[in-house]
């Protein structure tokens, strides 16, 4: 786990900033910038994959019954899988709602 | 989807070496090029990549969305720094100091960054032939500081450095044709991509990786931030800019031209223009004008496949 960047010490730093950790990238939650989350209709989604390819944040996965879903740590709410579906089950809704 | 059926989409690896927690903006394609390329070349990758949308948002200290050896350099010398990785690990490998093993040396930039400053080493990069590839993530401006025009902009699109109004229409120079340049250095080979079309950019890269030699692979990277659209249309625009002609996908290995894809219909630039903020200004002759550049150009890289057919 890497620390913020405001609590860390120069001395504690790599020497050329190098970071050691790969991909920690996954420690920021960028699902926080979402006002809009995508809801799957399980029933309709015909197991394509064509929604995890399309989503500029890797982060849809493929749920335990087969069909595919938004990790919503990550989910940016773009609505671009939405969008792409091929047989449009996927609805995009406000997080307020 | 192009020309596979939907369900290609499951047989591409899983792996995932640039890691979902980046900060491009929603919708980003840039960042899904990355994502796709990154699938191409796997894990025996190193990677030097320019400033730019793509290191911003993929390294803010202490983090990094990269599963691959990637170095940060400054605007101009991803090339230089990737050439200098290349011929070093080749004679420690000749040396007996490191296994010996295939690893694709990989330098990557923005238009900005391929285009405008970096193209002397990118050109001298290509000339020396060291065994590498290229990527260009063209996102048709320098977006990253705030959607200045770049030499890879096209014409008629109005950015914060070439804005449209009474006397302007915005940017008023033609588009550089960055692959064109990269095949006058008689390299192996020569590629344009885009994510809307996953399956034929992700073979475009294999292909890149694997020739001995340089290679240069230009992708077209819809930018819904600078280009003024809704994010869930970023890959609609990629698909229109293929399916309208504006980007041809097309390749060339060893000098010989061959076409990846034709549009089972041609649609005229207008239905790939409008809707898009940054062409908003242009009027039906400014269009007409787009169109005939356009075809022009499509008909000669038409030409130069079918002489090598
Ligand atoms: C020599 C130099 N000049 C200017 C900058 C400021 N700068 C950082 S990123 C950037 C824009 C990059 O544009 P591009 O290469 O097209 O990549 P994009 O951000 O569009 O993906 C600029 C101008 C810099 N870092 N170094
Ligand atoms: S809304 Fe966008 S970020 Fe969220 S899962 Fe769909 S494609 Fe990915
Ligand atoms: S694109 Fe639609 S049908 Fe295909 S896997 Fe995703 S949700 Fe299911
Ligand atoms: S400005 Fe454009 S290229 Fe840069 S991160 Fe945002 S959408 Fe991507
Ligand atoms: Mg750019």
């Amino acid at each position: 786990m890497a620390k913020p960047m405001e609590q860390i010490k120069w001395q504690e730093l790599e020497v050329g900033s190098v970071v050691v950790e790969v991909g920690n990238a996954k420690e920021y939650e960028t699902g926080t910038w979402r006002s809009e989350k995508p809801v799957v209709n399980k029933e309709q989604c015909i197991k394509c994959g064509v929604c995890w390819l399309f989503c500029p944040d890797g982060c849809i996965v493929k749920a335990p019954e087969g069909h595919f879903e938004a990790d919503l740590t990550y989910c940016k709410g773009c609505g671009i899988c939405a969008k792409e579906c091929p047989v449009g089950c996927i609805t995009m809704i406000s997080e307020e709602e | 989807m192009d020309r596979f059926s939907v369900f290609s989409s499951r047989l591409v690896t899983k792996s995932e070496n640039f890691t979902s927690g980046h900060r491009a903006c929603q919708g980003c394609a840039e960042a899904l090029a990355v994502r796709h390329v990154m699938k191409a070349l796997g894990r025996d990758t190193i990677v030097a990549m320019s400033t730019g949308c793509m290191e911003i948002i993929s390294s803010p200290l202490p983090l990094t969305a990269w599963k691959v050896p990637w170095i940060h350099n400054a605007f101009e010398n991803s090339s230089a720094v990737i050439s200098g990785c290349e011929s070093g690990m080749k004679a420690m490998m000749r040396k007996g100091r490191i296994p010996q093993k295939k690893i694709n040396f990989v330098a990557m930039g923005g238009d900005g960054a391929t285009a405008d400053i970096g193209i002397g080493p990118l050109s001298g990069a290509l000339e020396r032939g060291h065994d590498m590839v290229y990527i260009c993530y063209d996102n048709e401006a320098y977006m990253n500081t705030g959607i200045q025009r770049s030499s890879s902009t096209p014409y008629g699109a109005s950015t914060t450095t070439s804005p449209a109004g009474k006397v302007s229409i915005g940017q008023h120079t033609q588009k550089k044709n960055m692959p064109q340049i990269a095949v006058a250095h008689d390299i192996p080979y020569v590629a344009t991509a885009c994510p809307s079309f996953p399956f034929d950019l992700i073979e475009k890269v294999k292909r890149a990786a694997e020739m001995p030699g340089g290679a240069y692979v230009h992708i077209l990277s819809v930018c819904p931030t600078g280009w003024r659209i809704q994010p869930e249309d970023a890959i609609k625009y990629g698909r229109l800019a293929i399916d309208s002609c504006v980007f041809p996908l097309y390749e060339v290995i060893n000098g010989k031209y061959r076409i990846s894809y034709t549009p089972y219909k041609k649609l005229t630039v207008a239905e790939y223009l409008k809707g898009q903020g940054r062409f908003r200004h242009l009027t039906d002759k400014d269009i007409e004008k787009i169109q005939a550049k356009v075809d022009s150009d499509y008909l000669k890289i038409l030409k130069r496949c079918e002489e090598d057919a």
